[in-house]
């Protein structure tokens, strides 16, 4: 049996320690050992749906074993995780009850499929208003520019739809501190199981790169260039979109497909702005951390970019 | 009516287009598929035209525009309609824009070296897009003019005639302001939008 050891706290940074955990793990059918996580964002929690799926593609259905009857496994079911999550994985310890909000975070968006273009205007129909309200009265946004959330969750979940070709999920969540960071954020995780940014722009890209074209190069042409598979000057824009609004707001915007991950990094963190060499992910997976915003976030102040080419093996 | 050429302006509400073209409940223009269709609804509907056409794109009632809807509506309209071989005679200027709306419309327009003029909430009729300083200052003096020959605009601006014909003559060529009639007369869009 393989068996894959979920690490305690689940996010964008320790979802790499998990799929390594599933690469490296021996032969037979999937058990994926939740029972120790503790804490889950958006990004962690798409990531454990994405991997079920990944491993039940490899024929008999993965085991999801949680810690029977803790905050997280009620957490997992108010944002629809269990319900996602039955499709792909055998679930163990879990109790599908609810429980009051604890008031340290605030559901924005529970786990939403998003198949088509009609699921992206259901999204930001459902979130656009409240997203504005809390983005405004709680991370200390300008009304004038609060809107953009909904834009940037458009833009990013049509990366699914246009680029992917598989279908994907997203999911949004407001805490009022971090780990890191002790004021409100809002964070966004986006997954898919599709082709991966390499693949997407091989026809028309990976020729001119030669040896060098591999993931990180992939996501480089994209975050960076602003390069599709399309001819049309017209896209690739959506990601520099994200990316300009994200400097503006100080946040951090990372997206990981296949064995890299590139990022804008605000000066509040300190993950590497591209990294190579991560263990095998089909599809991508993109987060977004909104920090409530502060004085001395000054939008001239530009976050480190991707393009410094520092890299981590 | 412009020296004899009836002028037909024609309003669309791109909150209750999408509704219609898009067959969804959704009014936000979001995706580019959604931009498709909506700049298939508008083609479709001024395509049987007969007379000059200003198509006016109402956001007013557009609660969220993205960039993949506006390069796909906005940007793919104006350079349709820019080609030689345009279906119609149409011209398009923005109605209803605010800071919803503007970032996008600038970005997409600035991508694609595009302008459109647009009624911009507690501004009034602004040129959105590409434009060189030069051209921005003609487009302004003319939409206070209204109606005038270059030398006019060329007083306003204090450009020499010939430099203030040649840069209205390049507004009009990107369907900004319209050329009609001999002696040339240049026209303003967004008074000839006025009351549609």
């Amino acid at each position: 049996m393989k068996i894959v050891t979920v690490p305690s706290t689940l996010d964008e940074r320790t979802f790499d320690a998990m799929i390594r955990s599933y690469v490296e793990g021996g032969g037979g059918r999937t058990l994926v050992d939740a029972r120790h996580l503790s804490w889950v964002d958006p990004y962690g929690m798409l990531g454990l749906l994405a991997l079920g799926a990944v491993a039940a593609r490899e024929g008999e259905r993965p085991i999801l074993q949680l810690a029977e009857g803790s905050d997280v496994v009620s957490y997992l079911a108010r944002m629809g995780f269990l319900e996602q999550a039955a499709a792909f994985y055998e679930i163990n310890g879990a109790h599908r009850r609810s429980r009051a909000v604890d008031g340290e975070s605030d559901v924005l968006l529970e786990i939403t499929p998003i198949r088509s273009h009609t699921d992206i205007h259901e999204v930001v129909d459902r979130v656009h208003v409240r997203a504005q309200a809390i983005l405004t009265r709680q991370l200390a946004y300008p009304p004038n520019e609060s809107f953009q959330f909904a834009v940037i969750l458009a833009e990013v979940c049509q990366n699914i739809v246009d680029h992917a070709g598989a279908d994907g999920w997203v999911a949004v969540q407001r805490y009022s501190r971090t780990r890191r960071l002790n004021r409100p954020v809002v964070r966004i995780g986006v997954v898919d199981l599709g082709i991966g940014f390499k693949e997407s722009l091989a026809s028309t890209h990976a020729a001119r790169f030669g040896d060098r074209w591999n993931d990180a190069t992939a996501l480089e042409a994209a975050f960076i260039h602003g390069l599709t598979r399309f001819h049309d000057p017209g896209r690739g824009q959506g990601i520099q979109q994200i990316r300009r609004r994200v400097a503006k707001w100080n946040a951090k915007f990372s997206i990981r497909s296949g064995t890299a991950r590139i990022a804008d990094i605000p000066d509040w963190d300190d993950a590497p702005p591209l990294e190579e060499g991560l263990p095998y992910f089909p599809g991508s997976q993109i987060f977004i951390e909104l920090p409530k915003r502060v004085v001395e976030d000054a939008p001239s102040r530009p976050a480190v970019g991707a393009g410094t080419r520092e890299r981590r093996r | 009516m412009i020296r004899g050429e009836n002028l037909v302006p024609v309003r669309f509400d791109l909150s209750a287009l999408v509704r219609r073209s898009v067959a969804t409940f959704y009014s936000h223009l979001v995706t580019r598929h959604t931009g498709q269709a909506l700049r298939i609804g508008i083609e479709s509907q001024i395509k049987d035209m007969q007379s000059l056409c200003l198509s006016i794109l109402d956001f007013s009632q557009v609660a969220v525009l993205d960039y993949s809807c506006a390069d796909e509506t906005v940007a793919k309209l104006l350079r349709r309609y820019q080609e030689a071989d345009r279906p119609v005679d149409a011209y398009f200027i923005a109605r209803g824009v605010s800071d919803r709306h503007r970032d996008a419309l600038e970005e997409v327009l600035t991508r694609h070296g595009l302008a459109l003029v647009a009624e911009v909430d507690g501004v009034g009729a602004t040129l959105l897009g590409a434009a060189t300083p030069e051209e921005r200052a003609a487009w302004q003096a003319l939409e206070g003019l209204v109606c005038a020959p270059a030398a006019t605009v060329a007083a306003r601006v204090s450009m020499d005639e010939p430099t203030a014909a040649c840069t209205l003559d390049r507004l009009a060529d990107r369907r900004i302001v319209l050329r009609r009639g001999s002696p040339v007369n240049y026209y303003a869009l967004s008074p000839l939008a006025r009351g549609a």
